[in-house]
């Protein structure tokens, strides 16, 4: 479980990210294997003395490290996470030692297809292997493994990262004392599938994308990238959440205009949302991580049952839903819930009412909060850490 | 009855036929409460016998409520949420006042004796003498102080009496341990479950059983 010889490359001045540098091959379920690797992170509070206090967040697919309340080195805003992650938070840095991982295939400073590939001097761009949810999750292994912690205290995340905490459940039941799997799924449906399949379509159509190879053009393929935004940007909203912002309301006009500009304030907030996006994301990686998401399926991993495939948990669960949420809907959750029982594993199941869709859980939601929070509260009791 | 906010009810506070249930288990127990509410018999349990306590609730504002309080509760209902359970992976599964709300009792009966290696139940009786002279003289269907529903509006689908619970029980070659006939208030009767006076006067009844396995 030891590293061979882990360093932290902070020297770099153009590399703004804190990053693991791991000198020891990744093998991965696609059968390559990458000779090194480097996991860019980012940490929040302190670890206690018995080193039972840590909490993994697991990002989704266009998050990155930066969850908590601290300014995003890329965007200038803050974290993603800062409803939940801060002092006197649900997840308190006072309290907790909060660690978050861009994961493998990202574009925040982990090793992914934009960064240099060692043997080649370039960027891997297509060359690079396709990834899985469990090869980002032997990633984030190591680095829990150089911070010197055994035992998370918890292991949190919403969609993809709700993917990541199951996948940390089953491989690894001895490491995680507490799992929060947040509207999320055991695997990504044939809905899912074609909705990422038409954002990599989206992408590939762009005639910048160059099949991967775009990045010493100085020209990516912005244009696809953010199409493949604003169609996911649509399912993570709910039709209710769509008409009480936009309604049908025109964007700084009073009649429409016969023609293709952005009459509709929906039109020009989806556009908004694509044009910051390719501000702080990579095309390859989009590619990349959609993929990984597709191919998850925890219960095949494990011979077609997900109580085989959570058998050995010893993990305290909480598993959290949105009524709104037609992404990844509740019954979802209730899969994984009544594969949980099955195996008598201690699980506590929790439907949120909110029209906000799928992206309830970065949102301010107080019943969400208050579940999280006395979840956590009792888990840090049955722990031994002190609840205020 | 906390709502959210506020602390799950202290052992005092307790319903009087939920005090019994926790009598009648052990220190350090599992038990599963099906229908647990907002977790006020768990809370006690977990707090007073160090039992590991688990839930299932079908409303969701008391689920949530349970969570909050720290409680290990899953939205569900008895209908069909049991079935996953494995057989005897609970000490003790107790469902309370809820039987009669299911749509399939005998399956359900037969579920929580499968789960639990004892089951406590506890429902209202249909065979109380005020139910019977309502239908009677009224000629109205029965509505009491304690089963205060219109027929129209009632979740209470499968009432039974006390002798009706009984033959089920028998039905289904579950042994009855023990038995307590209670008066509205949750206050026992000494009457013994299969005699007919007990039928007669007790608003409600709270068995523990247990179904011998041959295997």
């Amino acid at each position: 479980m030891s590293l061979t010889s882990p360093t932290i490359d902070f020297s770099s001045p153009q590399e703004r990210h804190d990053r693991l540098t791991v000198a020891e091959p990744l093998a991965l379920d696609c059968g390559v294997s990458l000779p090194s690797y480097i996991v860019a992170y980012r940490t929040y509070g302190a670890l206690n003395a018995a080193r039972s206090n840590a909490v993994l967040v697991c990002h989704a697919l266009s998050g990155d490290q930066y969850a908590g309340p601290e300014t995003h080195p890329v965007t200038g805003k803050t974290g993603w996470w800062t409803t939940v992650i801060g002092p006197g938070k649900v997840l308190d840095t006072e309290r907790y030692f909060i660690v978050c991982a861009n994961v493998l295939g990202g574009c925040m400073g982990s090793t992914g297809p934009m960064e240099v590939n060692p043997a080649t001097g370039k960027p891997w761009g297509l060359t690079f292997p396709v990834i899985t949810i469990a090869d980002m999750v032997r990633a984030q292994v190591k680095l829990i493994d150089h911070l010197g912690i055994d035992t998370l205290f918890c292991v949190i995340g919403g969609s993809m990262g709700a993917m990541q905490v199951l996948e940390w459940t089953a491989s690894y039941p001895n490491r995680v004392f507490s799992a929060v799997p947040i509207a999320g799924a055991a695997r990504h449906s044939a809905q899912n599938i074609a909705f990422h399949e038409v954002g990599r379509q989206a992408i590939m159509a762009d005639p910048d994308w160059n099949n991967g190879d775009y990045y010493a053009s100085g020209r990516g393929p912005e244009r696809g990238l953010s199409v493949a935004r604003m169609a996911a940007h649509i399912t993570y909203l709910s039709e209710q959440a769509l008409h009480r912002k936009f309604g049908r309301n025109l964007q700084d006009r009073r009649k429409v205009t016969y023609g293709f500009d952005a009459d509709f304030q929906v039109e020009s907030y989806l556009r908004h949302q694509g044009n910051i996006f390719v501000e702080r994301f990579d095309a390859n990686s989009y590619l990349y991580i959609t993929r990984a998401c597709d191919y998850f399926d925890l219960a095949a991993e494990h011979g077609g049952s997900l109580a085989s495939a959570l058998r050995d948990t010893k993990a305290r669960f909480c598993l959290i839903s949105f009524t709104s949420d037609w992404l990844y809907p509740t019954p979802e959750s209730k899969a994984i819930v009544h594969a949980l029982n099955a195996v008598t594993a201690n699980v506590s199941f929790v439907e949120i009412a909110t029209d906000k869709g799928h992206d309830a859980f970065l949102l301010d939601e107080p019943e969400f909060f208050a579940t999280l929070r006395g979840f956590l509260d009792g888990c840090a009791r049955h722990r031994g850490l002190a609840v205020p | 009855m906390s709502a959210d906010g506020g602390t799950v009810a202290a052992a005092s506070s307790l319903r009087a036929d939920l005090q019994l249930v926790a009598a009648m288990i052990p220190n350090g127990s599992r038990v599963l409460d099906v229908g647990c509410g907002e977790g006020e018999l768990l809370a006690h349990l977990a707090r007073s016998k160090g039992v590991d306590a688990r839930g299932m609730e079908l409303s969701q504002s008391g689920v949530n409520a349970c969570v909050r309080h720290g409680l290990s509760v899953i939205q569900g209902d008895a209908d069909h949420d049991l079935q996953d359970y494995p057989s005897a992976s609970f000490d003790y599964v107790v469902l309370s006042q809820t039987l009669q709300a299911t749509y399939r009792p005998r399956l359900v009966l037969e579920n929580l004796v499968r789960i639990g290696r004892r089951a406590i139940v506890s429902f209202p009786n249909f065979g109380h003498w005020r139910m019977r002279l309502g239908l009677m003289l009224d000629g109205r269907m029965p509505r009491t102080p304690f089963l205060a529903y219109s027929w129209y509006d009632t979740p209470n689908i499968h009432f039974c009496t006390v002798m009706d619970f009984v033959a089920l029980c028998d039905d289904l070659d579950v042994t009855v341990e023990r038995s307590l006939t209670l008066d509205r208030h949750g206050r026992p009767f000494r009457l013994n479950p299969r005699a007919g006076l007990a039928n007669l006067l007790a608003e409600q009844a709270l068995f523990l059983l247990r179904r011998d396995r041959t295997s």
